[in-house]
């Protein structure tokens, strides 16, 4: 608890050289190569996934290590990196990830969205607008979207290949026959560019509609099942639905109590056991940045408050 | 025919069907043609190669030479060397297979409603509320209760499974029907009401079929003319009233005989 609310933007850590007896970002250049040529291919043939060789990492599959792979296969001594994972900075996939790159490739690395050029990310796109001179990488653990629904992986290329995705729209039917409305909350499908159905990683379908038509470039490496695809800069995206059940995202019933954001994601995030909670913005240091401009939300003493089970639910923003 | 009179050409054409599997004969020599509204049974033991012949002119499986001439809505093709998008979109479209076991024509973890929703979805309908009003009609035609719609097929009966099989197949008003062994697997009062509803659908819809079975006594009932198979070859063929009631090759006064007479 007392971490949410110590977030410090720790901006540009210290420039160190890459470690001894290590190449560059880790992988070497031969990899590196195959990498950037698999990544030209996905981004000529947008939302098509590309195999590739995958590369062991120092850590374990489901971290995150496709995305390690573009990053290290992209990155240069003159990036400055971001990583994320749920929004935040300062988790530890985040925290881990971005201290492996400032070690072995030296880079600086940030938590400012604007400032950075490669954004690697587990679970969110940053709420701050990329921009067309940004990377945005995101962490795949499952990249086929038809996988649930027909496992056959020769039968899936095959519908891919021929454009045949009224299966997807079968597992949407099926959301609706059982709860009355599509329950997917992540990993909502897309259609890219008017082709290929795809899965948009592990994002809440509250960041579906950033992707559409977004000027920075979209990377999805899943290092597991060894597939890169990408979303080239400008492109669309489309959430898949029904015309009448048409695509719609997350709403909450508060502001965000740290920054009064009402248009950005927020976690629930429970208090005591007593059933208190609070609303806070899932994107640190889009939050962050809020409460500097001098933004304020309806706890102004969130840890005391929290402390003495004080909260409301139903408190007007600032 | 009467029916050739109607229609110029016809629906189906099979010109020299033969599928080897390596030195083993799958089917050889068939020729066929298929006129709509027309049922057509072929009869044989297991192994003459019915299935194999069927898998063959439902663009299954490549036949390993012949053709088989297919007139569609967009005009003739042949199915065995269309290319894939095209015979696929047919073979939603224009086509049906209705399997012996309903595991597989059936996605068995999707609803009722989904099922019979699939190829609807397939060809481009994106409105929810259309596609569950189309499931409930065709659940009815079916004669399966309404409020089986979201549950899934493992909880259905047989008789039911093949009935919804049947029902997601039609839903897209298919014209041709392939059907291997519909009632196989089914207690004898349960395929009566099948056949019956089958019956039923073939005239309101002037669906044509291709069914393979070696139930003799079903074929008596669907089937207008018979081809009966031995050994991947055809060895007699007709209509079906007399190539029951008069069979002139061996095999099939065997076949015939053999039937227990209740």
């Amino acid at each position: 608890m007392e971490k949410q609310f110590n977030r410090q933007s720790q901006t540009k850590s210290g420039r160190s050289c890459g470690m001894e007896g290590y190449n560059f970002a880790y992988l070497d250049e031969q990899t590196k190569r195959m990498i950037r040529r698999t990544i030209l291919k996905a981004v000529a043939i947008p939302g098509h996934q590309v195999p590739f060789g995958s590369r062991e990492m120092p850590l374990p599959y489901g971290w995150g290590t496709g995305g390690m792979q573009i990053t290290a296969s992209l990155i240069g001594s003159e990036d400055i990196l971001k990583v994320i994972d749920q929004g935040a900075d300062d988790t530890t996939n985040a925290v881990s990830i971005r201290r492996f790159f400032s070690r072995t490739a030296g880079v600086l690395t940030t938590t400012k969205t604007i400032e950075a050029t490669i954004i690697q990310t587990r679970h969110r796109i940053p709420e701050t607008h990329l921009t067309n001179d940004q990377i945005i990488v995101y962490q795949v653990p499952i990249p086929e979207p038809l996988r649930f629904i027909e496992p056959r992986a020769k039968e899936v290329s095959r519908m891919h290949a021929l454009r045949e995705y009224g299966i997807m729209f079968v597992k949407l039917y099926e959301d609706i026959s059982r709860h009355g409305r599509i329950a997917k909350a992540f990993d909502y499908p897309v259609l890219v560019n008017d082709r290929y159905v795809m899965s948009p990683s592990p994002i809440p379908k509250f960041d579906n509609p950033k992707m559409d038509r977004m000027p920075a470039l979209q990377l999805f490496g899943a290092g597991r099942e060894k597939r890169i695809y990408a979303v080239p800069p400008y492109t669309k995206v489309k959430s898949l639905d029904f015309d009448d059940y048409p695509f719609e995202v997350e709403r909450w019933p508060q502001c965000c109590a740290l920054c009064g954001s009402n248009n950005s994601y927020l976690d629930e995030i429970i208090l005591d056991d007593k059933g208190s909670k609070m609303f806070v913005c899932s994107d640190t240091n889009h939050c962050n940045e809020r409460v500097i401009k001098g933004h304020k939300g309806n706890q102004k003493e969130p840890v005391e408050e929290a402390q003495n089970s004080t909260m409301t639910g139903a408190r007007k923003c600032a | 025919m009467c029916m050739k009179d109607s229609n110029h050409i016809p629906l189906l054409k099979v010109k020299s069907i033969s599928k080897y599997y390596g030195r083993r004969i799958g089917c050889s020599g068939i020729e066929f043609e298929l006129w709509p509204g027309e049922v057509l049974g072929i009869v044989g033991e297991s192994g003459s190669g019915k299935t194999t012949l069927l898998n063959c002119i439902s663009g299954q499986l490549e036949p390993s030479e012949g053709a088989v001439w297919y007139a569609s809505n967009g005009g003739v093709i042949d199915m065995c060397i269309a290319p894939e998008p095209q015979r696929r979109l047919v073979m939603r479209t224009e086509m049906g297979t209705v399997y012996q076991n309903p595991r597989d024509g059936l996605r068995m973890h999707v609803s009722a409603g989904g099922n019979i929703g699939e190829r609807l979805m397939a060809n481009g309908l994106r409105h929810y509320g259309q596609v569950r009003r189309k499931a409930l009609n065709w659940l009815e035609k079916v004669e399966i209760d309404s409020e089986r719609i979201d549950d899934v097929p493992t909880t259905f009966s047989g008789g039911m499974q093949q009935r919804l099989q049947i029902a997601r197949n039609l839903v897209t008003d298919p014209r041709l029907i392939f059907m291997d062994e519909p009632t196989s697997g089914l207690d004898v009062s349960v395929q009566a009401r099948l056949l019956d509803l089958l019956k039923g659908l073939v005239t309101e819809l002037d669906l044509s079929m291709v069914m393979v079975t070696h139930d003799l006594a079903v074929t008596r009932l669907l089937a207008h003319r018979l081809i009966v198979m031995k050994d991947g070859k055809a060895v007699e063929s007709g209509l079906t009233d007399q190539v029951l009631d008069d069979p002139q090759h061996p095999y099939t006064q065997l076949l015939v005989s053999s039937i227990l007479q209740p």
